[in-house]
């Protein structure tokens, strides 16, 4: 799932036309295309190199716990939530725009999801619910960047608020706690199939349609168009707007899928369900090597950005570290990791 | 582009039907729904001189706060002389200030304050006190007393004290005994109180050790989160004291995901879900150590009582105390009938 060799693989040049994201900016020379592919194999390098050094630290320091599947379940079910959401927002990044709503969508789908009265229609019922208001809440994301021609830090800030509110609304501040067993067992050992998670294989599924849709249609190729020059695109012909729209539709999709996933995994739908997701979803897309500013990132990258997030939380834990030193040290390290990443590049260009 | 209009028909008519099918679906009124309600009022019940009283709460945004706003409205419905008036809560100090400053140009008769952060609504209850307006201070505590004409609040030391105590006792005679803190939110002082007093009970036992802390945020996803992860640092513990039942819904079920048994569990603050599960007794979660929503009832009783001029019956004093701290009782099978219709959702 983390193998960089999918993307160095259509950089034949003969496949000019296939190329993924992080070769859109046209080389000087033909002999630039290589080059191209082995910068893109470095930045994905780093970050399973610092995902590396963080397993060595937490094998050495609790080599008991950590080093164990048990333990692997639980980072890649802890990132399996998070995981989704920031595939979603990594599109959104790739085409230059944000969506700060992601954290607020997540709480109203799971609230809106597990009501009394849509939990009385089982399973399906729970999942529908969630999956169409994240959709719902994308979508007016969408029209109002898209069409309503607002900032999508605006857009989405008012979203955030809106969004919070409804989900406060709906909860009167109270725990919803689910009783339908089906949902419940998902969440369960006994449902693990072939000892993989079902909430781990959902993550694992909705990155690799990602992956698919972003480096192999055309969806992919007009999102890193419209991020790398909006105006360029619309020239070109693309409906810069609609692409906005469906993009913006996607983020409030990937919040639906992961709300019902964390219904799955917390048991239960809550207001403050989500809380800071869209911190953690954007600085893990820009550890992955996604451009703030658009045109630039992949999913393999903020997958990893997630991954290490994930797996420095858990090595804290395990060492029983208070949130204190935890917050200090998490910092700490996204610097880092930033910086190890910026210096690997450069060895790599020159 | 007629393909396109009819595409958007289409996405429009199961979009709003969509909605139409949501929109049944928020409802969350159980089917016969009571709200919880408490004992009888403690105070004198007869009716005396008509008394307005202002409460201005912070945003009820879990279980706890929630049920202390339901508390103060149904105590206050008891009492056909008393009309509360009560503010939109609000967590942002700026906005409480504005709106107990509304309750003051209203001249309310009595203030009931729960302060977002106490040290930072102390001036306001100030102002209230010159104004010639006694303050129940309720819970979260202002920090000069000539802010308050009487506070009312929980014992977070004593509830930590507590569950150290009840936990202590349980594990008697068990050698190397291992207890692990789900903690609550590290940056409130209430935890740090809740954790010293736990760390401080558990010194009488020197049979055990608390082995692992972690802190969550009081919500259902961070329990789960943090517990999952303890669980897998301790392959085997014998006791687990939890902060808050709301965060203990996450960490019941991430023991339940881990498939672990061979531990007690106490749980804090006292919600429904925590007491149904320790009166159904099939769960690790035995105990919970109360911090009563009842207080905001007793506030509302206490600035009944301030407005109208009269002491507390029951005690011989003259005039209402300018302390109480309400004890942090330990909630087990053996008394839970007593507290179950104080459980929040």
């Amino acid at each position: 799932m983390t193998q960089p060799a999918p993307s160095a693989q259509h950089n034949g040049p003969d496949k000019g036309a296939l190329a993924g994201p992080s070769d859109a900016p046209p080389s000087k020379t033909g002999g630039g295309r290589p080059a191209l592919g082995l910068r893109l194999d470095v930045r994905i390098l780093s970050l399973l190199g610092v995902l590396a050094a963080l397993i060595l630290v937490g094998g050495i320091t609790e080599p008991d716990s950590f080093l164990d599947t048990g333990n692997l379940q639980l980072i890649l079910t802890q990132a399996s939530v998070i995981g989704v959401v920031t595939v979603g927002m990594t599109f959104v990044i790739i085409s230059g725009g944000i969506d700060l709503s992601v954290g607020a969508m997540v709480a109203l789908a799971s609230v809106w999801a597990t009501t009394l009265a849509t939990q009385e229609y089982g399973f399906a019922g729970i999942a529908f619910t969630a999956v169409v208001v994240g959709l719902a809440a994308g979508l007016v994301n969408g029209v109002l960047i898209a069409y309503g021609g607002m900032v999508p830090f605006i857009a989405t800030l008012a979203m955030l608020a809106s969004a919070r509110g409804l989900a406060l609304q709906i909860t009167d501040g109270k725990t919803q706690i689910v009783t339908v067993d089906s949902v419940l067992n998902l969440g369960l050992p006994d449902s693990y199939f072939l000892g993989i998670p079902p909430l781990v294989i959902m993550f694992a599924a909705v990155t690799v349609i990602g992956w698919l849709v972003l480096n192999r249609t055309t969806f992919g190729r007009r999102t890193v168009a419209v991020g790398g020059n909006a105006e360029a695109a619309r020239l070109a012909g693309i409906d810069v707007r609609r692409q906005r729209l469906y993009l913006y539709l996607l983020s409030g999709l990937c919040c639906g899928i992961a709300a019902f996933m964390l219904i799955v995994l917390a048991g239960s739908g809550q207001n403050t369900n989500g809380n800071l997701y869209e911190l953690d979803a954007i600085a893990a897309a820009i550890i992955g090597g996604t451009l703030l500013s658009g045109g630039r990132g992949t999913i393999v990258g903020s997958v990893l950005g997630v991954l290490i997030f994930t797996t420095i939380t858990n090595i804290f834990a395990l060492n029983n570290l208070q949130s204190d030193v935890q917050q200090i040290a998490k910092g700490a390290i996204i610097v880092a990791a930033v910086l190890v990443q910026r210096r690997t590049l450069r060895g790599g260009e020159t | 582009m007629p393909e396109t209009s009819r595409r958007g028909l289409l996405f429009g008519a199961s979009a709003i039907s969509a909605g139409a099918l949501l929109t049944a679906c928020t409802s969350n009124e159980p089917k016969n729904a009571q709200p919880a309600s408490n004992s009888q009022p403690a105070a004198d019940d007869k009716p005396g001189k008509p008394v307005t009283i202002g409460f201005a709460g912070p945003q009820a945004d879990h279980g706890w706060l929630n049920a202390i706003n339901v508390n103060a409205k149904s105590r206050a419905e008891k009492y056909s002389e008393v009309t509360l008036e009560i503010t939109e809560g609000s967590n942002d100090t700026a906005a409480q200030i504005g709106q107990v400053k509304t309750l003051i140009n209203k001249k309310v008769d009595v203030l009931v304050i729960l302060p977002a952060d106490g040290k930072a609504l102390t001036q306001v209850g100030l102002e209230a006190m010159r104004a010639g307006i006694p303050v129940v201070n309720l819970d979260r505590i202002f920090a000069s007393p000539q802010a308050y004409r009487c506070w009312v609040g929980g014992d977070n030391y004593g509830m930590g004290l507590n569950a150290g105590h009840y936990i202590g006792e349980q594990l008697k005679g068990k050698a190397n005994a291992k207890v692990v803190e789900l903690a609550g939110i590290d940056n409130l002082e209430l935890t740090k109180q809740r954790s010293q007093g736990f760390a401080d009970a558990l010194k009488n036992y020197p049979n055990i050790k608390l082995v692992a802390r972690q802190a969550a945020e009081f919500t259902v996803e961070s329990g789960q989160a943090k517990m999952a992860q303890l669980l897998q640092a301790q392959k085997q513990i014998d006791a687990l004291w939890n902060h808050d039942d709301d965060q203990g819904v996450g960490a019941l079920r991430a023991i339940q995901q881990a498939g672990r048994d061979e531990f007690i569990m106490v749980g804090g603050a006292g919600a429904k879900s925590a007491m149904d599960a320790i009166k159904a007794d099939n769960s690790v979660i035995k105990a919970t150590v109360l911090y009563p929503p009842t207080m905001a009832a007793s506030a509302i009783d206490l600035a009944r009582a301030l407005g109208q001029s009269k002491g507390v019956s029951g005690l011989s004093e003259m005039e209402i105390p300018t302390s109480l701290t309400l004890y942090s009782a330990v909630v087990t099978k053996d008394n839970i009938d007593q507290y179950l219709p104080t459980g929040f959702n």
